[in-house]
């Protein structure tokens, strides 16, 4: 099962280092979301540094659904999907190939907005550059979890695309929330923070697990 | 098993109708007035017990969800329908009487309290699970898929509470007059538990009804046969 999950993965980043279309896509967005945050709130240097945190996630969250939308619309199009369930592997192989795939991509889209983040919102990110980059990951696993099994879903309805916004984001929240509170509190906010790293453990533990078991139900035909 | 006829099925909507009007008279009649809220207080009838069913409508969304999972038996898929149907109808109501309630006592019609939050993100979960159903054509596939999502969405309600609890508790508080919980008098208490008894039944009962249309429609679609011998639809035209 490993070897096969370790294809589809190899396939997934293959397809993107030639095409560049979702992360590309995704990260253009969150720059725009940021900007827009910045023309609609017209904030002054104090304000920006205290609701940052907010603004990374939003973006992020928003960016990061037109990425994972990607993830199986480009199997549907392709047809790759029949190939890939014609293929004697668990499906369970299917997803955690997909999954590292979009954490990942992920990941990539966190750290592609960081400089500009930094710079737009004049927030101190070097020194807390560790500590931040373990929250990305954490996030990075939370959202992607929920968001491959969401994607496989939301490609086999008639609304594509459409979908999964409504369905990921309300499912997400508590891991959008833990994110916002431990990037503040990385950024200098003063506060207890503990609940909210084991809070965003939690959620990667839990729906890392539960999207792996279900997952297989999702692409039967 | 769909029998809308007979004694049996006339039973449960005869009994929603006299509780209905018993807590009608019991909510506007028998309950004394809250002192300090006065007249409004009493949406607390409604409300609650509707919260409470719309809670358990998505209970059973998730049981229904993991029982089609597991035995792919259709009539599971039907009950998740009904029961997220009717929980989002309950829960749609609750999110229109609290406000309505909260306006005169809190000055504002919204707060971002923690179960006021919950309520509104449970909405979320299972309109979008509704909104699924609608864009599948395919009823295999709509059942495991809606699937899925009712056991994911469910598996999130209790993350979701803890996190708006503890964000809650550390941001300011809106003003929050407690009216209720502590020393509700006795005929308060007991016109509450009424008018939950009622809910839940009227939940119930539309719950039924929602799936036993659900069932029909399946039997319409699956073979025309039925309506030649009329002997499933005789009953509902």
């Amino acid at each position: 099962m490993i070897s096969a999950a370790i294809t589809i993965l190899w396939k997934d980043l293959k397809i993107e280092l030639r095409t560049k279309e979702a992360v590309s896509a995704a990260f253009v967005f969150c720059v725009l979301t940021l900007v827009i945050f910045n023309f609609a709130l017209d904030m002054n240097s104090d304000e920006a540094r205290r609701l940052g945190a907010g603004f990374f996630w939003v973006a992020f969250a928003f960016g990061g659904i037109l990425a994972l939308n990607r993830s199986f619309a480009i199997e549907k199009e392709t047809g790759c999907s029949r190939a890939l369930m014609l293929a004697p592997v668990d499906r369970s192989a299917i997803f955690l190939g997909k999954f590292i795939a979009n954490i990942i991509f992920m990941f990539l889209i966190e750290l592609l907005v960081l400089p500009l983040f930094t710079i737009f919102f004049d927030v101190p990110t070097g020194r807390a550059i560790g500590t931040l980059l373990t929250i990305f990951i954490l996030g990075a696993v939370g959202f992607s979890a929920v968001g491959t099994l969401f994607s496989a879903v939301a490609a086999n309805t008639r609304m594509r695309e459409l979908l999964l916004p409504i369905l990921l984001l309300p499912v997400t929240i508590p891991a959008l929330i833990a994110a916002v509170e431990t990037t503040s509190w990385a950024l200098g906010t003063e506060m207890s923070v503990s609940f909210w790293f084991k809070l965003l453990i939690v959620y990667d533990a839990v729906f890392a697990t539960a999207c792996f078991l279900v997952f297989e139900y999702v692409l039967e035909e | 098993m769909a029998q809308n006829g007979g004694i049996r099925g006339k039973v449960l909507p005869a009994l929603v109708l006299v509780l209905l009007a018993v807590s009608l008279y019991l909510v506007f009649y028998y309950a004394p007035t809250e002192a300090k809220q006065g007249v409004v207080q009493k949406i607390f009838y409604v409300h609650v017990p509707l919260a409470w069913n719309a809670f358990l409508g998505f209970f059973l969304v998730f049981i229904f969800s993991f029982r089609y999972l597991t035995t792919r038996k259709r009539k599971f898929d039907m009950r998740a329908y009904a029961a997220a149907e009717v929980g989002v109808l309950f829960n749609t109501l609750v999110l229109i009487t609290g406000p309505i309630w909260a306006k005169p006592i809190w000055g504002i019609w919204w707060t971002w309290d923690a179960r006021l939050t919950l309520t509104l993100v449970l909405w979320l979960i299972y309109v979008g699970y509704l909104m699924l159903r609608h864009y599948v054509d395919n009823p295999e596939k709509r059942a495991t898929l809606s699937a899925v999502v009712g056991i994911i969405g469910f598996i999130d309600v209790p993350l979701v509470y803890f996190a708006i609890r503890w964000w809650r508790t550390q941001h300011p508080k809106p003003v929050i007059a407690g009216g209720k919980g502590s020393g509700l008098d006795p005929r308060m208490a007991l016109t509450f538990w009424v008018c939950v008894a009622t809910f839940t039944l009227l939940y119930t009962w539309l719950y039924r009804r929602r799936a036993e249309i659900e069932e029909l429609e399946e039997e319409l679609d699956d073979d025309g046969t039925d309506i030649a011998t009329g002997t499933t639809v005789g009953g509902a035209l």
